[in-house]
């Protein structure tokens, strides 16, 4: 018999005790063959200390559900580039709910125009990052969504809150 | 310790099927929650080597090989954590372009998350609960750079052991001693050119071996190779390694046990200073422990 497993990740082992690790998809929806930002931002929130698992490109919103699921990812974010998210984003937040998982936070970036956005949140997406955006404040919405969670807040893809990070 | 309510009604609702309980199943085992199963018969394959040689894309072709023949497949994909910034960049399921296709595929990305002695504590409790829900083929996928990630292959009861060609890493391995638990041996990217001389190195560096593993050359780009290994997979006799791979199970879960230790930094620091020696600190590591 093994003795008995620590419970969270080694002390010291994190840059702050602020940043609090979390697993998280970055996936690529639709035919879309660009994923040089996926790939900073999968590249960042590791440094950051989380757990991303990266998706690679062009996936049905049926796999990037089933890949949320099969990981028990906390945080699913979606980069879409190709104009097509007004139809690939809902797809996904409905899979989501169908497969009971309305606890995921979700949150969005690429090229999505300001006339879609609040559309995107009232789906659930929580953040909406364009071209230009630091990686450092997608580490701080990240940090922002762990201390709502804390406090009991919802911030799930389908849970009702009207709180969005802007 | 008695497993909680909720740990015990995740286990439940697993075994009866539902792959989210299985996964949440898994993340509680991941971090430290103790699941109580009875040992399972189980199928399990560990398929390790140097990074780069095309392990998690092999996987990708086994599980459209099993799948295609009506098994469920199930993958553990082990990546190491940053041990500057505690997190992970989990990549391999990118590369098994199988990985999301359906029902009969389940595919879980695992990161070492630097605990002293690997993941091998938990391991094999995954297995067990995967092999209790119903995964007949359930593979571990570790990089083979150093001892402790190879070990986690020996939790397996079959280990391929992947190369590229050019590469020459595994008769490197052959001092690091991984290549004395593989069963099978694949050059893969047998489309580029010296991948033949590559296997052909291998073959005879394991010549004088008594039971020395079937090298195969295969490529997972177009599935070349592929089908007569999966053959000699599932045939592979491996009792021959059994000791060996038990041994490696031992001294993993041993070096767990050494490295959690609640006296391990008091003696440390009186190693560090010279106060005792290492036979003492040895002596009084596992005096304490009982």
């Amino acid at each position: 018999m093994l003795p008995q497993p620590p419970n969270r990740l080694l002390e010291g082992s994190r840059l702050s005790a602020s940043i609090v690790e979390m697993k998280v998809i970055i996936a690529k929806p639709g035919l879309d063959g660009h994923d040089r930002g996926a790939k900073v931002i999968a590249r960042a929130l590791r440094d950051g200390g989380h757990e991303v698992v990266y998706t690679g490109l062009r996936k049905t919103p049926a796999e990037i559900v089933r890949a949320t699921m099969d990981e028990d990812a906390a945080a699913l974010g979606l980069s879409t580039l190709s104009g097509a998210h007004d139809v690939l984003i809902p797809a996904i937040c409905q899979g989501l709910l169908d497969e009971g998982l309305s606890g995921i936070l979700v949150f969005a970036g690429g090229i999505i125009p300001a006339s879609d956005r609040s559309a995107l949140h009232d789906l659930g997406i929580r953040a909406i990052f364009g071209p230009g955006t630091k990686t450092s404040e997608i580490l701080d919405f990240l940090n922002e969504v762990s201390s709502r969670k804390d406090s009991g807040e919802p911030v799930g893809v389908g849970e009702s809150s009207q709180w969005r990070w802007e | 310790m008695a497993m909680g309510v909720n740990e015990e009604q995740i286990l439940r609702s697993a075994l009866q099927g539902s792959r989210r309980d299985l996964s949440r199943l898994l993340s509680l085992i991941e971090s430290g929650h103790e699941i109580t199963i009875p040992s399972q018969k189980s199928w399990t394959l560990g398929v390790t080597g140097p990074p780069g040689v095309g392990k998690s894309s092999l996987i990708g072709n086994f599980v459209n090989y099993w799948s295609s023949r009506g098994d469920k497949v199930a993958v553990l994909a082990v990546d190491p954590s940053s041990p500057k910034s505690g997190g992970a960049l989990l990549g391999d399921r990118m590369r098994m372009t199988s990985a999301d296709s359906g029902d009969s595929v389940f595919v879980r990305s695992l990161a070492t998350r630097n605990h002293p002695g690997g993941l091998s504590a938990y391991i094999s409790i995954m297995i067990d609960c995967l092999a209790a829900c119903g995964w007949d083929r359930i593979v571990i996928e570790t990089v083979g750079s150093g001892q402790s990630d190879y070990r986690i292959a020996a939790f397996a009861d079959r280990i391929l052991l992947v190369d590229g060609p050019d590469r020459g890493d595994i008769v490197q391995a052959e001092k690091a001693g991984i290549i004395e638990l593989a069963d099978i041996i694949a050059v893969n990217k047998s489309d580029m050119e010296g991948s033949e001389q590559a296997a052909e190195t291998i073959r005879s560096s394991l010549s004088m071996d008594e039971n020395p593993p079937t090298v195969h050359l295969v490529c997972s780009h177009d599935g070349s190779g592929v089908d007569a290994m999966m053959k000699d997979i599932e045939n592979c006799i491996y009792e021959a390694r059994c000791r060996l791979r038990a041994r490696e199970r031992l001294i993993s879960a041993w070096d767990f046990r050494l490295l959690r230790h609640p006296e391990l930094n008091r003696v440390l620091d009186l190693l560090e200073t010279g106060s005792i020696t290492v036979e003492e600190a040895v002596k009084s590591l596992s005096k304490s422990e009982e």
